[in-house]
């Protein structure tokens, strides 16, 4: 066993150990590190395998992002209901009989299945001069696209809370004309 | 087992899990970030592969998803705020009423 297999498992059983974590702790702070503790061992992961770029992009675009946002969700919604007193919905005995099954799937599949065959990669193949050369040469199309499609997307959902904000201000106002004339 | 095989039991462990937790936890925002882990999950999987194929078209295609997930992000949490806006609590259950 290589020093960088032991590093793999050290870092596989960090990302387990964060996700298993998030189904038994109760207040969404401390699921919601959970993850980030996922996240870093799974950026770690992609660091060992070479994928620098990767791993760099998920620390930035996830942890420091993604989950600093949901945390100001959280914070915003200090929700104290019934969500936070009882963790688990009626369908926890379906959940985890379906958690069995899946791994089970997933046990079989591994023991059945072939080795994957390796291919000769370059040891530069991935390092950050590459992966841009690449991006920019071949898929800023693509790239330019996904963000012209991301902004429609986040145009048309602000269109839709204005209109919908709109309607419930005019609806207050004839309610108010309404009363006065009542 | 080797380490690509390895990584995808631990992709596939991840996956289930988050979709497991999306059904069995009962507060939306926990939702959400288990629907974070299983796409972690399927990231991972996709970073395997690139690897192992060499693609650098997989390198870009995991950066376009995280460019997609952070808008995801960005559209589900002002939705969620307005849901707990209307109904006042992060229990899926208190919306049943809504369609489609």
């Amino acid at each position: 066993m290589t020093i960088e297999t032991v590093f793999l498992m050290v870092f596989a059983l960090g990302a387990l150990t964060g996700a298993v974590a998030m189904f038994f702790l109760r207040h969404p702070m401390r699921v919601a590190l959970a993850l980030i503790g996922t996240m870093v061992s799974l950026a770690a992961i992609y660091a060992q395998l070479g994928m620098h770029v990767i791993a760099v992009f998920q620390v930035l675009v996830y942890v420091g992002a993604v989950m600093v946002f949901m945390i100001y969700a959280i914070m915003l919604l200090d929700v104290r209901d019934r969500s936070f007193t009882e963790r688990f919905s009626p369908l926890l005995v379906a959940g985890l009989a379906g958690l069995l099954l899946l791994l089970g799937v997933l046990v079989d599949g591994l023991l059945r299945g072939q080795p994957f065959p390796a291919v000769d990669v370059p040891p530069d193949a991935f390092s950050v001069g590459t992966f841009a050369i690449v991006f920019m040469e071949q898929f800023w199309v693509y790239f330019a696209l996904t963000a012209v499609l991301l902004l429609v997307a986040e145009i048309a959902a602000s269109a839709v809370i204005d209109i919908r904000r709109r309607g419930q201000d005019v609806a207050a106002a004839q309610a108010e004309r309404g009363n006065e004339r009542g | 087992m080797d380490d690509t095989t390895f990584l995808l039991a631990l992709s596939g462990m991840l996956f289930a899990l988050g979709l497991v937790g999306v059904i069995v936890r009962r507060n939306l925002l926990v939702m959400l970030m288990f629907l974070e882990l299983m796409l972690n999950g399927v990231i991972l999987s996709l970073v395997v592969f690139t690897q192992l194929l060499g693609a650098e078209a997989g390198a870009v295609l995991v950066f376009l998803v995280f460019v997609v997930a952070a808008a995801e992000i960005a559209i589900a949490v002002p939705i969620l705020l307005l849901l707990v806006r209307t109904g006042h609590t992060l229990d899926p259950g208190a919306y049943a009423g809504l369609k489609g």
